[in-house]
């Protein structure tokens, strides 16, 4: 059976293209045949991120459209075998995504993939509803910051209102909260929120958090999903999310300041 | 710690001011968003069916939906004035 799992935050800059190719990427290591959609039309960024960009030639409002078919749109990775990219336009607005167009490329997808992961561009408007309509799963994806924790309660509001799901009166959308660029340190000095008021405020079920983390930049600045790249905190964070996703019970990390040792704390780490 | 923190007066956290400004804009936009967009058409309704045996205007009517423990409650009010009266 497949799963569609929605990328999503309100607010921008959060982090959820980063979380949506991290996620994939997991997903396509632990052996699931994952598609991952860019819904960020006239932005698109997820091919960035994913090093996929000069290997775009169709994307999904051309396979909405008609104008190419959807294998010839699907990008494969070349680092992991089961993962696949379906690309934003770039030229076309927002308004131009009809949930009746994508849901016919999700139920194509459906045929073929387990996980069909969509990355959500910011907002409430068009594009984020379209993104979120067909969701089995939704990823809520939140930083330790006032607006960030507001806009994803105005969002988990709408997974459980506008969205098929929702409409059909089936099973609400499952909603996981995931808390992006934490650093315990701050959280410690109490000049940030802590990953349990976010919880406390939100009350949706907790996934985990991924660390403020340098190497998320130079990941995708080199166009790798930070979980492909080179052992990192981030990378494990995300591993760590998506096993509890797929139900394993894997102990929290990353939450408190590592304590440094006497030696380090001498000679720096 | 430095010695003139220590003897400051302590200021609460930034990250517990946000948390209790959160938690006060969050159930306030919660409320709001549950709040049925249908109170003001049956709220004029309402009005139309009264006003074929009394006479009143719309201020005298008042429709509210509460939430109290676990029950939701639809309040309606009509006051009648004087001249309300059939
Ligand atoms: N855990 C993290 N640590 C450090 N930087 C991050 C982290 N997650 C995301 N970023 C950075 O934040 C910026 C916005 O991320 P992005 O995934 O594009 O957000 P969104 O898709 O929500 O707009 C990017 O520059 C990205 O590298
Ligand atoms: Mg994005």
């Amino acid at each position: 059976m497949s799963k569609v799992v929605v990328v999503t935050s309100g607010k921008g800059g959060v982090g959820k293209t980063t979380t949506s190719a991290a996620f994939a990427a997991a997903l396509a290591v632990r052996g699931y045949k994952t598609v991952v959609i860019d819904f960020d039309v006239g932005l698109r960024n997820l091919d960035l991120v994913m090093g996929c960009e000069r290997r775009v030639v169709y994307d999904l409002l051309n396979v909405i459209h008609g104008e190419g078919a959807l294998n010839q749109a699907l990008i494969k990775d070349k680092r992991v075998g089961n993962l696949y990219i379906l690309p934003a336009s770039q030229t076309r607005d927002k308004d131009a995504l009809s949930n009746e167009g994508v849901g016919k490329v999700i139920e194509a997808l459906r045929q073929s993939f387990e996980y069909i992961v969509c990355d959500s561009p910011a907002g409430i408007e068009k594009g984020a509803m379209s993104a979120m309509y067909f969701a089995d799963e939704a990823l809520v994806v939140t930083n330790p910051e006032i607006s960030s924790v507001r806009d994803s309660d105005r969002i988990i509001g709408m997974l459980a209102s506008k969205t098929q799901r929702a409409e059909q009166d089936s099973d609400p959308v499952n909603v996981h909260l995931v808390v992006t660029r934490y650093d315990p340190v701050r959280v410690e000095r109490g000049d940030m929120l802590s990953a349990d008021d976010v919880c406390e405020i939100l009350a949706i079920p907790f996934l985990g958090v991924v660390p403020e983390s340098k190497l998320v930049l130079a990941a995708s600045n080199s166009g790798i999903p930070v979980t492909l790249a080179e052992d990192n905190d981030a990378s494990e964070a995300y591993f760590d999310m998506v096993d509890r996703f797929l139900g394993e019970d894997v102990p929290y990390r990353f939450m408190d300041v590592q304590k440094k040792g006497f030696f380090s704390r001498f000679f720096g780490s | 710690m430095n010695l003139f923190d220590f003897f400051r007066p302590k200021k609460p956290k930034s990250a517990s001011v946000a948390k209790e400004r959160l938690q006060i804009i969050v159930s306030h936009e919660r409320r709001r968003s549950s709040t049925p967009d249908f109170l003001p058409q049956l709220q004029t309704d309402i009005l139309q069916v009264v006003r074929k045996y009394i006479q009143i205007n719309e201020n005298q009517i008042k429709l509210s939906l509460d939430k109290r423990g676990d029950c939701e409650v639809l309040e309606l009010n009509i006051s009648l004035s004087e001249s309300g009266k059939p």
